[in-house]
């Protein structure tokens, strides 16, 4: 079953990239269709980051820890490792604090 | 101008293979702490090659989800690829053939489309296989050491670790939406339908991979019949 999952996230994966870039050689001109497209990764990215984020570590807490953390250092246009990484070391503090409570 | 050369491909790809590295390695990592096999997670990484898609991907496979919401997933998260796609079609130069066209392809990710298309004048397959090579080798690579590592560390690490994608969304998103009221109201949109799904009674019961495609098309479509962007931005 993993194979099917795998070959199936693959196929589309692939489909998605390779049809435009063979078959269609004309712009897109729709500029709804456009914006549409353009706004996709942030809609997206969004909704798979919250509210998950608060349920993927072992307190919600250490998860709101993680988010505030992010959030703040992104807005200061942090390189996406250093987000990430102090993400990582703010939830795995918090855990530390919240186990000696 | 015609850019064709594998070397300067080359170049131009180290700096993308090292940052695929460091993702991809929290991506094997997850993968292995979430039950699959290195062997599978690597298998995705080296077929994929998405973080995004292979990352909501592997909620799918652990949600015991259905193919067609596999499908589903990875055609919603992945559609914007589509437009870098035809975006690049007119980059290519004209004498890469309809072949060579489907070996590109497989390479287009964000970073790699972005490089392509920040050379002036047009690009040739071997520029483009070369640009291709390294972020390939970085990303199969970063998810097998992810991989191994993830069985060796204690559980707290992990624990820590398992919002290192999400720190990375927040990275990417949140830097546009200071910018950008408009992207701003797309990521408000998606976070209160995204929390809807999440804690409302009935809406709570759909699966998250529809979730995540519903508030996508919901908060993007509304995004676009709002605020149509204007051409150069797309």
């Amino acid at each position: 079953m993993i194979y099917a999952y795998i070959f199936v996230m693959a196929g589309v994966t692939y489909l998605i990239r390779m049809l435009p870039l063979t078959l269609i050689q004309k712009k897109i001109t729709n500029v709804y269709f456009r914006s549409f497209l353009y706004y996709i990764p942030y809609a997206c990215l969004t909704a798979m980051t919250f509210p998950a984020i608060l349920y993927a570590t072992q307190s919600p807490v250490s998860g709101i820890a993680g988010f505030v953390i992010a959030v703040v250092l992104a807005l200061r246009k942090k390189s996406l490792i250093l987000v990430a990484g102090a993400t990582c070391a703010g939830v795995f503090c918090v855990e530390r604090l919240l186990e000696m409570l | 101008m015609v850019h064709n050369k594998i070397k300067a491909g080359l170049r131009d790809g180290i700096p993308i293979a090292a940052g695929y590295f460091s993702v991809s390695f929290t991506f094997g990592m997850l993968a292995v702490q979430d039950g699959i096999s290195p062997f599978h997670a690597v298998l995705i990484s080296l077929l994929n090659l998405t973080s995004a898609g292979q990352f909501a991907g592997l909620t799918v496979i652990l949600s015991g989800a259905s193919l067609l919401e596999m499908a589903l997933t990875q055609l919603v998260i992945n559609i914007r690829y589509a437009l870098m796609s035809v975006s690049l079609s007119q980059k290519l130069d004209h004498s890469v053939k309809s072949f060579q066209r489907m070996l590109i392809a497989y390479g287009n990710t964000d970073e790699i489309f972005a490089v392509a298309s920040s050379k002036p004048g047009s690009v040739g397959s071997r520029y483009m296989y070369g640009l291709i090579l390294l972020p390939v080798v970085g990303w199969v690579g970063g998810t097998l050491a992810g991989a191994v590592a993830s069985t060796l560390l204690p559980a707290a690490v992990i624990s820590a670790l398992g919002v290192a994608l999400y720190g990375m969304f927040i990275a990417i998103v949140v830097p546009v939406a200071k910018e950008s009221r408009q992207v701003l109201m797309v990521t408000g949109t998606a976070l209160v339908l995204s929390a809807a799904f999440y804690y409302l009674p009935v809406l709570r019961e759909i699966s998250s991979g529809f979730t995540i495609i519903i508030c996508t098309i919901g908060a993007a479509g509304i995004g676009a019949a709002l605020f149509p962007v204007k051409e150069e931005k797309v």
